[in-house]
């Protein structure tokens, strides 16, 4: 006991006597293997959700083949600069994480938690923009299954006077919207998930966790979060801008 | 640092005072337990009350075809029966009986740690399967699904008002385990290995549970994902599989069998491994072939990602996608085969004792090769026409899936049982039980190649009645494999309490989990081992048996 509260003090002071380290738990033999088994873990779960992901992107691939004109007229109704401005919002999320995984490093715990308000804010900030374009999506009729109507690709619009589709082509709308919500709504779980993991480690920080060299679960929630952010650098491309130039 | 203890004698062997077993009681602490060894014990248990309940839906499907007329039970409710069958047998006890007992027992005891890597992560995959399979029985209990196992839609999602969403959810869930199984065993393997424990001095064991540990994480989020979108058809009907809405049914062919496909080497792989060790152990030699059987599991893994489509070949594939298919299949025939040579080269001159393990192992590579081969007829699209979807692919699958696979489970679970409980079971029972078993599964699944040969459609209650001969045959023979399986489970029951007491080493094994008391402690090694030679040193063994032989602890 009194050698366990030894290294914990050498902790705080900077000298971490790795073998005893508090946060060491008994089946490891050392923290750095410790910390190589969690992030090799948390990789190999960032693959198992590519292979997720992996399976809508490959019918989105198939169907958009099949129905070009359709997903180009569909994807003319989803608001660019919403799309535009979420891009922006998560990129720079991934930067605030970033420095707060440097901050976790450095151990500096008021840095650390200003980086995580910051991801937290704007990973919120996020969500709140995907749910005013969903909303619009419902009133304009465009829900698959529940709220779903052709007729607003039967004359063309505004801004794309030349998506003016037959029957049967915009019927077939309803599949790019079908995977406009499914691939957007799987995204949208993730960053639910991410802002509550985080909200969580926030809170284990402010009790004083991960500023003493034990910065694994830090790390590995950047991982993930970075991990969301690229799925949504696929997305905007692939969803937002099918043949915008017309 | 290893201490140099003398072998204890077998027949004084006495059971050691602190085990894994003993040195914590009550529920509770099994219930929130993270050790390993204690999870594989709570998954063994999970796992055989799933194993007879499927086998329970087993004796309704042959007593039903025991009469070409739909007596016993009516169709749909035949078609229920079926496939709870599928669904218990194939998610809740083929996929990780093998993994989740053997695997978490072993894999940290062979390569010298003190527990898989995420101890709270494997207990949770446990909740996870335990909640998935009781998703399922209820389930069952309220209705049932008659999709079959594959759920193949448009039927799954257009034509069937019974439980099919429930079904998915259950498998949804319990694949998360497989998942979370499957990533524990890979950091496991990579990171938490003895000094000295370098990749080609690992048992072929833990090559073959790495190859398929790579399976679990990369095709498992695909079921999961193809689930869910069944789910959301039926529920809202997003269109994806609906050809009126321009859908395709189709593309859930392609998910599901994308992980299915693989599943099945989930299913085959662990039993290799198990096949490997038993039969260096009893033909005292190091496996022929140590590096050519390691890579042959990871050919085998990478292989079984591109296959997928010989499940298809009467859908409306394209005729050359379906010759590249039928091509990589017959390649996959490439790393069996060197497996089986492998294992008969093994035997060759060896002093081979035939202990009930032994004899588990000789039954495998009998049934897995006929299983085996007759998927090379399977996979060649000429033959598949004529028999897809006949009792010859039933034949062929029971043949890999319970020839191949359970009869390795078994062959394991009596070569490790001492180290799992600290006893023996009956020995002359256990070779009974072995041969019964083989006569049985012969006798059930023969005739059922013939019947698809003379073709017999599966998935139906009632056939003409000039197929009942073999039919009959086929339900006898179910009975005899019933008493089979029912043996074990008494004797090794029995066992726990009145079998005779092992001592660390019974079989004279090598391997690191030999040299470890058994029931082992809770921390499995007292000291790190350090490990200086390869795996299966029988020779070495031999040579210093007695006084010399290093045992930790
Ligand atoms: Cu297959």
């Amino acid at each position: 006991m009194d050698s366990h509260t030894l290294a914990a003090q050498t902790a705080d002071t900077g000298h971490v006597e790795d073998e005893h380290a508090p946060f060491l738990r008994h089946h490891f033999e050392s923290v750095p293997q410790q910390r190589e088994a969690a992030t090799f873990g948390m990789w190999l779960f960032l693959t198992t959700e590519i292979m997720f992901f992996g399976g809508l992107f490959c019918s989105y691939l198939i169907f958009r083949n099949w129905y070009y004109p359709a997903f180009v007229a569909g994807s003319h109704t989803l608001h660019i600069w919403a799309g535009t401005l979420n891009t922006t919002v998560l990129i720079v999320s991934s930067f605030t994480m970033a420095m707060a995984v440097h901050a976790a490093e450095t151990r500096v715990r008021r840095a650390l938690m200003g980086w995580m308000i910051a991801t937290l804010i704007l990973g919120c900030g996020f969500l709140c923009v995907k749910a005013y374009e969903w909303h619009d999506e419902w009133v304009d009729h465009h829900v698959p299954g529940l709220n779903f109507g052709p007729e607003s690709f039967l004359h063309g619009t505004k801004a794309y006077p030349d998506d003016k589709l037959p029957l049967d082509v915009a019927e077939k709308t309803q599949l790019y919207f079908s995977l406009y919500f499914l691939m957007t709504g799987m995204h949208a779980l993730h960053m639910i998930i991410g802002v509550s993991l985080l909200t969580i480690l926030l809170i284990q920080v402010r009790g004083g966790k991960y500023v003493n060299g034990h910065v694994a679960p830090i790390e590995n929630f950047g991982l993930y979060w970075h991990f969301v952010d690229i799925v949504w650098i696929f997305l905007f491309p692939l969803l937002y801008l099918i043949s915008r130039h017309q | 640092m290893s201490t140099i203890l003398s072998l204890p004698d077998q027949s004084t062997a006495s059971l050691p005072k602190v085990s894994y077993l003993n040195k914590e009681y009550g529920l509770k602490s099994w219930l929130l337990t993270q050790d390993h060894k204690r999870i594989a014990i709570l998954y063994l248990i999970a796992i055989t009350f799933f194993f007879f309940v499927g086998g329970a839906m087993a004796a309704l499907i042959r007593l039903e075809l025991l009469t070409p007329q739909t007596d016993l039970l009516a169709a749909d409710t035949y078609n229920k029966v079926f496939s709870a069958h599928g669904i218990i047998m194939v998610f809740f006890f083929l996929v990780p009986v093998a993994p989740a007992v053997l695997g978490n027992f072993l894999i940290p005891l062979m390569i010298g740690a003190r527990d898989v890597a995420f101890p709270k992560i494997n207990l949770l995959s446990w909740y996870l399967f335990v909640s998935g399979g009781c998703i399922e029985l209820t389930m069952m209990v309220f209705g049932g699904v008659d999709t079959g196992w594959t759920f193949t839609t448009p039927l799954s999602t257009h034509y069937l008002n019974t439980n099919v969403v429930a079904a998915a959810m259950g498998i949804f869930v319990a694949g998360f385990s497989s998942i979370l199984t499957g990533l524990n065993f890979l950091v496991t393997i990579h990171r938490m290995r003895a000094p000295g424990m370098t990749w080609f001095r690992l048992p072929l064991f833990i090559w073959s549970y790495y190859a398929t540990s790579f399976i679990f994480v990369l095709a498992t989020p695909v079921i999961a994902i193809a689930l869910v979108l069944v789910v959301l058809e039926r529920i809202i009907g997003i269109g994806v599989f609906d050809p009126a809405k321009g859908g395709d049914p189709l593309l859930f062919q392609h998910l599901f069998w994308f992980y299915s496909h693989p599943a099945v080497y989930v299913m085959i792989l662990p039993g290799m491994g198990v096949i490997s060790e038993v039969v260096a152990c009893f033909c005292r030699k190091r496996v022929f072939g140590y590096t050519a059987v390691a890579f042959s599991s990871v050919a085998i893994g990478v292989f079984s990602f591109f296959v997928w489509a010989h499940h298809m070949f009467i859908m409306g594939i394209s005729s050359y996608s379906a010759l590249v298919f039928s091509l990589m299949t017959m390649l996959v025939a490439v790393p069996s085969a060197i497996k089986i040579f492998n294992w008969s080269a093994t035997m060759y001159k060896g002093s081979i004792t035939f202990d009930t393990p032994m004899l588990y192992t000789l039954g495998f590579i009998g049934l897995f090769t006929i299983g085996g081969l007759t998927g090379v007829f399977l996979a060649s699209m000429g033959m598949d026409i004529h028999l897809t979807e006949t009792y010859f692919v039933v034949a062929h699958f029971h043949f890999v899936m319970v020839g191949g696979m359970v009869t390795a489970f078994m062959a394991g679970l009596h070569f490790w049982w001492p180290k799992i409980t600290g006893r023996m079971y009956p020995e002359s029972m256990g070779r009974i039980a072995a041969v019964i078993l083989f006569t049985g599964f012969n006798l059930t699944f023969f005739p059922q190649f013939i019947l698809g040969y003379l073709g017999m459609p599966r998935r139906y209650a009632a056939y003409p009645p000039e197929f009942q001969v073999l039919n009959v045959f086929s339900s006898a023979g179910a009975t005899v494999l019933a008493v089979g399986y029912l043996l074990p489970l008494l004797y090794l029951t029995w066992s726990l309490k009145y079998g005779k007491i092992a001592g660390a080493n019974p079989w004279q094994a090598a391997g690191l989990e030999w040299e470890i008391q058994s029931p082992p402690l809770t921390e499995n090694f007292p000291v790190t081992p350090i490990v200086t030679h390869e795996a299966y040193d029988y020779e070495w063994l031999a040579s210093k048996k007695g006084s010399e032989v290093p045992t930790v602890g």
